[in-house]
């Protein structure tokens, strides 16, 4: 999902920076965004979820190239199945640093950055998962319900000043994530999700479900009392 | 000032060890229907290094992209897309291998480039390009896709990666032109574009109510126009047999075409597969009159979406779900036809004394013989047929035609083939073991392998 965004984004011809593991899969990644449109020479630097030392470094390159940055996406994640989580006990402790710790450490240096400039917009991919504790995705969901939670007090608290936060809720979307479970109803593909994820960074929407039934789906989920979803697999 | 942006992407990777589950796996026509694993993953060097097969968008037909066996891991390449390089003044491209023809002129045409070869759907990857050597409405124009490519990066059977051209290992290269990806994991196609005067085409078209016309009408206009095909109306008696209709294009000029680029089409879906009964004979029937009367006698000529020119059938997605869960498959075949100008006359006449209910049927003349060790097209005539499988009796004609063809001189396209024998591919197919060869040099342990080049090839089951 993050390589359609920000195909959108070089389409229109916006200036780009990338961060990622691999420092020859970012450089590929960026040939690829300037034969698309991007504005410039699209640099990279290498940063790590698993390494939050990385990310300072990464954010000043990006600074120091960009010439000060008015958003960051952060689409960076790990996905793993539940019964892997409960079954393997380093594979579950880092998930729920990549996915939660880590990637609030990396939020909050951006929001700083942001903020120091005058602000920005934060957009950071959540999931549905994050909407209610659910037998398939306990683990993954817990850590997207506490990175939920706390862009909304980032909202709450920094709006005011000029930060913008996107908190993306993606349903089931087909990605290289996603390629080892059989794709379910009303799955998406990244490059529709994508633009409405460029739609809501544009205008800077709190909260963006992808693909838009989603919001519908969870508010039903939701809504279901315990003794429901004690007995049933969703 | 344009908005500035950091995106941190690369999702935490599943370990290598990880095996994909089982599930079914099938070509566009849906027959065969078998298990398999499927790798997926934006890094193909990484996902192709234990597997046994690539699969693109799984356009191929019959079994051409599905596993010998259900453990050969297959790793699918459509999330490998990146351009990686471009030379506006020569329009030489390089890209990974999962690149689509869709993706690729959406990005080439407002760019004033356009690939030299498009098969007649969009969903197709360069690797799947190139594996199949595709052929297009410009094939006695332009010849097969691997005549405009340059060089390819493969990752061989023993697990190393080479660039391959017709400079450095030009074996290999021509051998994995139309190899059916049996050669090595095409990971990278260079190639090189065309330019275009505008996005839209110039066509024409033309009804001819005979087989003899269509062929004398489609012979002259391949003189002149760069992209020509008929639809042909297989299921009339002699002498209504083989009527239809010519249709040609070019490039329409700038002071021709709109001022507006051509909007993305937007398609439809058969949501689900319809049952088998749906597409009867009686309605191949009137689908084929009903297509024949519409266009009327006069010739028609003006601007045409490149879309619809292109890719017709591209509009209806999930259209193979028409033929309901038995599948459907396509016999193509080439017609030497130079010598004896009847070849193709007798060809219609058989399909139609066995009672054929062939839904859709296209011709097109295909000039020379490709690079490719082993591509589909030779001088002659081509017909694409459209049979819905009805098990044994497939077979069966296919057998009736195989025969026909190998008579005649010609051969199948591996892309569409799903039931044709061994031994009767090897009558037709006399590049065979210099084929073979190449891939023993490469391959000595039979480490690539499909279900297809187990039934055709005689890989090890």
């Amino acid at each position: 999902m993050g390589r359609a965004l920000a195909r959108l984004m070089a389409e229109r011809g916006d200036t780009l920076f990338l961060l990622g593991r691999d420092a020859a899969q970012l450089a590929r990644s960026a040939t690829d965004l300037e034969l698309r449109g991007a504005a410039g020479s699209v640099g990279t630097a290498t940063c790590d979820l698993l390494g939050p030392e990385s990310f300072a470094p990464a954010l000043a390159a990006a600074a120091a190239a960009l010439v000060g940055f008015d958003t960051v996406v952060v689409t960076a994640g790990a996905f793993a199945t539940q019964d892997a989580l409960e079954a393997d006990r380093e594979q579950r402790r880092q998930l729920l640093t990549a996915n939660f710790t880590n990637t609030i450490e990396f939020c909050e240096l951006a929001r700083q950055r942001l903020l120091d400039q005058g602000g920005g917009t934060l957009c950071v991919f959540g999931s549905v998962a994050g909407e209610r504790g659910r037998k398939p995705v306990i683990l993954y969901g817990a850590a997207k319900a506490g990175l939920s939670h706390y862009l909304e007090g980032l909202d709450h608290k920094f709006r005011a000043r000029g930060l913008r936060t996107v908190l993306v809720k993606p349903g089931f979307v087909k990605t290289g994530m996603t390629a080892d479970l059989p794709p379910p109803p009303f799955a998406g593909e990244p490059e529709a999700v994508a633009r409405a994820v460029l739609r809501a960074i544009d205008k800077g929407t709190p909260e963006v479900f992808v693909p838009g039934i989603w919001r519908w789906i969870m508010l039903v989920i939701r809504l279901l009392p315990r003794a429901v979803m004690r007995r049933i697999e969703f | 000032m344009a908005p500035t942006h950091t995106t941190t992407a690369s999702p935490a990777a599943a370990p290598d060890t990880a095996v994909p589950p089982l599930a079914e796996v099938s070509g566009w026509g849906h027959y065969p229907v078998l298990l398999g694993r499927q790798f997926r993953s934006e890094d193909l060097a990484r996902v192709t290094a234990r597997a046994r097969l690539s699969r693109g968008l799984g356009r191929a037909y019959g079994d051409a992209a599905l596993p010998a066996a259900p453990d050969d891991l297959v790793a699918t390449t459509t999330l490998a897309d990146r351009l990686l390089a471009f030379d506006p003044s020569s329009g030489r491209l390089r890209a990974e291998a999962g690149l689509s023809v869709r993706a690729l002129n959406r990005w080439s045409m407002p760019r004033g480039w356009f690939t030299p070869v498009t098969p007649g759907t969009q969903f197709v990857t360069l690797g799947g390009m190139v594996a199949a050597d595709v052929h297009g409405k410009n094939h006695h124009r332009n010849g097969c896709f691997g005549n405009h490519v340059t060089a390819l990066t493969l990752r061989v059977a023993d697990g190393r990666i080479i660039e391959c051209s017709d400079e450095h290992e030009p074996e290999l290269f021509r051998a994995t032109l139309g190899g059916m990806g049996l050669t090595g994991h095409i990971l990278e196609v260079e190639f090189q574009l065309e330019r275009i005067p505008s996005p839209w085409i110039w066509g024409e078209s033309e009804r001819c109510d005979s087989l003899d016309v269509l062929l004398a009408r489609l012979k002259e206009a391949g003189e002149r126009w760069p992209f020509t095909v008929c639809w042909v109306d297989c299921l009339n008696a002699p002498p209504r047999l083989g009527r239809g209709t010519l249709m040609c294009g070019r490039w329409a000029e700038p002071g021709e075409a709109p001022a507006t680029p051509p909007a993305p089409k937007a398609a439809l879906a058969v949501p689900f597969f319809l049952p088998d009964w749906f597409l009867h004979p009686w309605q191949v029937k009137l689908f084929n009159r009903l297509n024949y009367w519409k266009h009327g006698a006069r010739v028609r000529r003006g601007i045409e979406h490149p879309e619809s020119f292109f890719y017709p059938l591209d509009v209806v997605l999930d259209w193979n779900r028409l033929y309901g869960r038995r599948g459907f498959t396509q016999y193509q075949a080439v017609l030497p036809a130079d010598e004896d100008p009847s070849v193709p006359r007798r060809f219609l006449e058989l399909l139609h004394r066995h009672g054929a209910s062939v839904f859709l049927c296209v011709m097109k003349d295909c000039g020379a013989q490709g690079k490719g060790m082993l591509s589909f097209p030779r001088p002659g005539v081509s017909f694409a047929l459209d049979l819905p499988v009805r098990g044994a009796a497939t077979q069966a004609l296919v057998d009736v035609l195989d025969e026909f063809v190998i008579a005649a001189g010609g051969r199948v396209y591996l892309a569409k083939d799903a039931f044709t024998r061994a031994e009767n591919f090897r009558r037709m197919e006399s590049r065979l073991a210099t084929f073979a060869q190449v891939r023993r040099r490469w391959d000595p342990d039979g480490h690539l392998r499909s279900a297809q080049s187990v039934r055709v090839f005689g890989d090890k089951p």
